[in-house]
């Protein structure tokens, strides 16, 4: 019985791999489109104006205080109420960014932040415009603080993508949820899509690691 | 919007909406204590001096962690049938919960530990001091000063993650902004509810966190 549904699962693998390219997809796209605003907006979080930081960390706490789910069943259900018809795609797409931002734009003003102000100063005291500062004396040191945490916040964002199965987009949960109504075998459909999912959230977890020790060791030599 | 706003609806359905954040508080207290159990479980298994057991948890935590939380509740959810083994939606998530927490919790445990400098132990050891009084009156004290404010972290995203048990049908909270939308077509009320009750959670757990957080660094400078 079991050589049998193995056989019916090994039918069927190509449309896994189309579950896994979809998961690819979404959560590619959402991590460009939350590290750009995640960039963009950590560094007005870590300005000087009071007013633009309060705003977006309000917004930061309403996505980190609420689950991942009730927020796509709000971008879901409650964006089509206001006239906007919404695709599942779109639909999960800006689910997704929205929540990676909030988190990437934490990472970023943290990083920003951890940059002695006196480097901010000597920029400025070389005549560096103010984005200037920010692209060639800031960031460059930034990023250390910042890469590893960045690279564990894309995989927590690869497995968040799972739930966009519940609007329907026919990503990997989604495949395994449909194949294990036809194959009851739901212990081996779903580790297949377990071993998915560790394929490439797992190399990305080493590299996190791997990055959060080098910059600790540079840091020390600095 | 915010005339279209129905408070009666929700006035109505308060009585379900406080059921399912009973659940919600039921099932959260239940998987974090598992939780702490299974990570301190799996901790011991991953500094094990021998290398089965030390291979055993090494895989757990890194499969937990490299794959999506709803991967894994269906993998219980459609998994456990198929061996003979059924138990109720509720004991499934829990179940699945516990596992998950429990290999985030066993790394912060290792964090933990690790984070007391070897010149203790060797101090320990030279003081005449048996594996388990190392364990008990240096490592262990100082470990729960670290351990704690992120604990406390894994604590909200647990509460957070318990809204994914909806899928497979457990009454809790998020599941209540569901039957709200499929009952009444009221989405907008119900997950704004559900959203503003989270909130409230995670409010009361963060600040927790971070006033254990201060008590933290002011054990450290005392």
């Amino acid at each position: 019985m079991i050589a049998h549904y193995l056989q019916r699962l090994v039918e069927i693998f190509p449309f896994f791999l189309k579950g896994l390219w979809m998961t690819v997809a979404v959560s590619g796209l959402s991590l460009i489109l939350s590290t750009i605003f995640g960039f963009l907006l950590g560094t007005l979080r870590a300005g000087n104006s009071r007013i633009l930081s309060g705003v977006i960390g309000i917004y930061v706490s309403f996505i980190r205080g609420t689950p991942f789910v009730v927020q796509i069943f709000i971008v879901f259900f409650i964006f089509p109420e206001w006239g906007i018809q919404l695709d599942a795609f779109p639909a999960a797409i800006i689910s997704l960014s929205v929540l990676g931002t909030a988190f990437l734009c934490e990472i970023v003003a943290g990083g920003i932040k951890a940059v002695e102000k006196g480097q901010w100063e000597a920029a400025a005291s070389s005549g560096l415009g103010p984005i200037q500062q920010l692209r060639l004396v800031i960031l460059p040191q930034a990023m250390q603080t910042i890469l590893p945490p960045l690279v564990g916040q894309y995989v927590l964002l690869i497995k968040d993508s799972s739930v966009v199965s519940v609007i329907g987009v026919i990503e990997l949960t989604r495949v395994g949820w449909m194949t294990v109504v036809r194959i009851p075998e739901g212990l081996m459909v779903f580790t297949l899509v377990g071993i998915l999912y560790f394929s490439i959230s797992y190399p990305l977890i080493r590299l996190s690691n791997n990055l959060e020790r080098r910059m600790a060791v540079e840091q020390v030599r600095l | 919007m915010i005339e279209g706003f129905n408070f009666r609806v929700i006035l109505e359905y308060m009585p379900l909406f406080l059921e399912g954040l009973r659940n919600t508080f039921l099932i959260s207290f239940a998987s974090i204590f598992l939780a702490i159990i299974t990570g301190i479980i799996a901790c011991a298994g991953r500094l094990s001096q021998w290398k089965v057991i030390r291979a055993i948890a090494i895989v757990y935590i890194e499969s937990i962690r490299s794959t999506p939380l709803l991967v894994q509740i269906y993998f219980f959810y459609f998994g456990l049938p198929t061996l003979g083994i059924r138990i109720p939606e509720l004991q499934t998530g829990i179940l699945a919960l516990m596992l998950n927490s429990g290999a985030y919790i066993a790394e912060i445990v290792r964090a933990g530990i690790t984070s007391v400098p070897n010149g203790q132990i060797e101090a320990g050891v030279s003081s005449g001091l048996s594996y388990y009084q190392r364990m008990r009156f240096l490592i262990l004290p100082q470990a729960l000063g670290v351990t704690i404010p992120p604990l406390l972290g894994q604590a909200i995203v647990l509460v957070k993650d318990s809204s994914l048990l909806s899928l497979i049908s457990v009454a809790e909270l998020t599941r209540c902004g569901q039957m709200l939308t499929s009952e009444r077509f009221m989405p907008t009320e119900g997950f704004f509810t559900v959203a503003f009750f989270y909130l409230c959670i995670y409010f009361c757990l963060h600040s927790l966190a971070t006033w254990s957080q201060k008590k933290l660094i002011f054990r450290e400078e005392y």
